[in-house]
């Protein structure tokens, strides 16, 4: 039905993708496997024509298609679920379907009533029973998810494209999209499945496809593979990166936050973990896995159902990050631009902005020699590269403006420093010094959480892992256990469970 | 240096030279005024003379004092409309209570101080752990306020109050009027909270990246009512002066006045969106705004054109001025 043959792709001077076939069969539940950044999204792109291949063709049933964009795509019968939906939150499911290809009366005035029955066939070839006449917003994830289906499916879509549907969706749900997906596959719609949850895999699909590193390493029926091979295929053997030596376990250090339950949202799994002096503590698995949230909410940032941490043995429940601060707790967040910087302020302005309690004259005014000196001593401690600290700090790297963000704890009596993805978007050579500076800190007494998405950084730079999994934390690895197979295992197989 | 916060600063560099300025978010906002106050020149013979000047900053005085709480509240990304109606009712209740009560005139202002600081902390409440828009709550407690000086007047005027009052709205200090000195005062004060303070920093902030600033421990919430809270008593302060000036409490005094400090806030140079800007191009927009008025006045021009022709500048200096 579909063939993707020796598909290339570069950006600039990157190769991303390295010639990668995909053969999909009408009928058939067709897995694309492979870590964060393997080239799975590229792909899919490129068959939807949102992106143009450098080399390689597409055919569809036998027929040699070019995409030039998206609608293109569509006209040819492929539809894609993101996802990130592409619904308008406030419209009905209804009208979400018919967006931009409303249907008219005589009057040139919406067709509300063909559109509505339109609606309910489709929904109903997928055996699906949800409210029409409400927004969007109201309907849960896997509803949204299947008024998503179920708009590819009124533009005629044959080759169904589901980008990690299940990410985001509780057991039952799971079951019901499997239960439609099986429908579809009974009508002919050849499907490619997306997810990293290996049982899923097993549970669903027919044949696999498995990529690494914009490699095309094999494709093969399910029936034919097991778990391990599978982890296997997707890991394969690394170049490891250099880091620097772990300085291995520490008898009797204290236990600096014990997190007692961590709950992230109503029915959910329960979490806890402690985090010893001097450690650092990485935080594994997928994206969405809950990673972040658990930190966040530990620092009064993140609604949680439940969220009960010992500092220093004494409980606390911080509503803000204030809170957090005054007890020595630290963050350095995912992303920099959004969530670390004050682009518009100085190198010098960004890393005072928690530290004015320093930073006094006659009490109430900021006394601006410390601060400068200060701040200076900090950027030279985390190894700033700039003009001066009176430089604009988007003017930076993003290894630098990773530094300012690093140096505005520096000042502070800090006892835990949560990283999140420290790396994400820097350079090799700036990563090797990150890694330097969170050893220097662990060497203080610091203890650090790295939430981290690059397998190599989390199995080279932590004490232990705690890999997560749908919410909570599924295993907590230490020792020769860190490496990769474990870790990936735990992170798409592991045991979730929910706690009222 | 970054552009927003700390122009003293990037002079100290240059040493006499003022070079800096025409580097620094002043220098749109100066040259404005003076284009402006060149025009005016040749327009009117009278326009440069020393009673002229003090005339014209006498009537900015109200608005200038208005856009001071302004400007704080649209650094942090925010905004404030219900700042002319709040003036009204604290100088309506601040009068009432004079001659009503008999209570000392004294205590009766710091009452009205007390109304205006309390709305204003209000509309800051709502919009910091309310989560509403600052629109939409400002534009609710412009209504609450202006409706609630009307009740508590009868929609009259409420006159009678002791005549030392006056003072503050048309008393003078050698040939300064008194208002204008109450205006230099305040916004000397704001330029230290705003540069000199840590509470300054993190009004600027979080109009920068207000996540960012509540990650990384500024108690964003905190802050924000207090914007408003300023917002509030520089309402009230201006309250002080329009009630000596008129000698009596006009429920229906000050409409319109917000989009004034506004026009004032933005002409000087502060983005809408919150983050940067200086007190003083604040000074200089409210400043400007007065020297159109005055000027188009002198020049005998029709009222409602003058209007339309204000409208216009201000647009023109937005468009010019838009990078920043």
């Amino acid at each position: 039905m579909l063939q993707l043959t020796g598909i290339k792709k570069k950006f600039g001077n990157i190769q991303v993708l390295h010639g990668v076939d995909l053969d999909v069969r009408a009928g058939e539940v067709h897995a694309l496997l492979g870590e964060n950044g393997a080239g799975k999204s590229t792909l899919m792109k490129i068959l939807t024509g949102i992106l143009q291949p450098t080399e390689g063709t597409i055919r569809i049933e036998g027929e040699e298609r070019k995409f030039a964009n998206y609608d293109e795509a569509i006209e040819a019968g492929i539809g894609i679920v993101f996802q990130e939906f592409s619904l308008i939150p406030h419209l009905t499911a209804v009208e979400n379907m018919f967006l931009a290809r409303e249907v008219k009366n005589k009057l040139g005035l919406l067709d509300r009533r063909a559109m509505r029955e339109r609606s309910k066939e489709i929904l109903a070839r997928l055996e699906v029973d949800l409210p029409l006449d409400v927004p969007i917003t109201k309907l849960s994830v896997a509803e949204q998810q299947f008024v998503e289906i179920a708009k590819a499916l009124s533009l005629n879509a044959r080759i169904l494209v589901l980008d990690e549907p299940t990410a985001t969706l509780t057991p039952s749900e799971v079951e019901h999209l499997f239960k439609v997906m099986r429908e579809l596959r009974k009508q002919g719609v050849a499907i490619i499945f997306i997810s990293h949850h290996l049982e899923e895999i097993f549970e669903i699909c027919d044949r696999i496809t498995v990529l690494r590193d914009g490699e095309f390493v094999g494709d093969c029926n399910v029936s034919d593979v097991d778990n391990d091979r599978l982890v296997e295929m997707m890991v394969g053997r690394r170049i490891e990166n250099s880091f620097p030596e772990k300085p291995g376990p520490r008898p009797g250090a204290k236990v600096m936050l014990e997190c007692e339950e961590v709950q992230l949202r109503k029915n959910g799994p329960v979490s806890q973990f402690e985090l010893r002096e001097g450690e650092i503590l990485g935080f594994a698995g997928l994206v969405g896995s809950g990673r972040t949230e658990t930190a966040l909410a530990m620092l009064g940032a993140f609604p949680a159902t439940r969220c009960k941490v010992l500092v220093d043995g004494e409980e606390t429940r911080f509503r803000e990050p204030a809170e957090a601060l005054a007890h020595g707790i630290g963050l350095l967040p995912e992303s920099r631009k959004e969530q670390g910087l004050i682009t518009s302020f100085s190198i010098l302005q960004n890393i005072s902005l928690n530290n004015y309690g320093k930073y006094r004259k006659y009490h109430w005014f900021i006394d601006l020699k410390k601060e400068m000196a200060d701040s200076e001593a900090a950027m030279a401690q985390v190894r700033v590269k700039a003009q001066g600290a009176t430089a604009r700090v988007d003017t930076l790297s993003g290894g630098n403006q990773q530094k300012v963000v690093i140096a505005r704890w520096l000042n502070h009596q800090m006892k835990v420093l949560i990283f999140d993805e420290p790396t994400r978007g820097i350079d090799v050579g700036a990563k090797a010094e990150i890694y330097q500076l969170m050893r220097e800190f662990t060497a203080k007494g610091y203890a650090i959480i790295m939430i981290s998405s690059e397998l190599p950084e989390v199995i080279g730079m932590s004490d232990r892992v705690c890999v997560f999994r749908q919410g909570g934390i599924v295993a907590t690895v230490e020792g020769d256990s860190i490496n990769s197979e474990e870790i990936m295992t735990h992170a798409t197989t592991g045991r979730v469970q929910n706690v009222a | 240096m970054s552009h927003n916060a700390n122009t003293a600063d990037s002079g100290k560099k240059g040493g006499i030279s003022f070079g800096w300025i025409l580097h620094s978010p002043l220098a749109l906002p100066l040259i404005g005024l003076i284009v402006v106050s060149i025009l005016m020149g040749f327009a009117s013979e009278n326009f440069f003379s020393v009673s002229n000047i003090m005339n014209v900053l006498r009537q900015v005085s109200i608005v200038g004092i208005l856009a001071v709480g302004m400007t704080f509240v649209i650094l942090t990304g925010g905004i404030d409309l219900s700042v002319g109606a709040v003036m009204a009712l604290s100088g309506t209740i601040a009068a009432g209570l004079m001659v009503n009560t008999g209570l000392p005139g004294w205590i009766a202002l710091l009452a009205g101080l007390g109304v205006g600081m309390g709305l204003g902390l209000f509309n800051g409440a709502l919009v910091a752990w309310g989560r509403m828009p600052a629109i939409i709550v400002t534009l609710a407690t412009m209504g609450i306020a202006r409706g609630f000086g009307l009740l508590y007047s009868g929609g009259y005027p409420i006159s009678g109050i002791p005549s030392w009052i006056s003072w503050f709205g048309i008393g003078r200090v050698g040939i300064v009027p008194v208002p204008v000195i109450a205006m230099v005062v305040i916004y000397a004060l704001a330029w230290v909270l705003l540069q000199r303070t840590p509470f300054g920093r993190h009004v600027y902030a979080i109009g920068g990246n207000e996540l960012a600033a509540k990650l990384s421990g500024v108690k964003t919430q905190w802050v924000k009512l207090a914007v408003y809270g300023i917002s509030g008593l520089t309402s009230a302060l201006a309250a002080i002066i329009l009630t000596g000036r008129l000698m009596s409490g006009q429920p229906n005094a000050g409409v319109g006045f917000e989009l004034d400090a506004i026009a004032a806030v933005v002409l000087g140079g502060t983005a809408i969106a919150g983050g940067r800007g200086l007190i003083l191009g604040t000074l200089i927009g409210a400043i400007l705004l007065g020297i159109l008025n005055n000027g188009l006045n002198l020049m005998g021009i029709n009222p409602y054109m003058q209007d339309v022709i204000k409208g216009a500048i201000i647009l023109l200096a937005i468009y010019i001025g838009r990078e920043w």
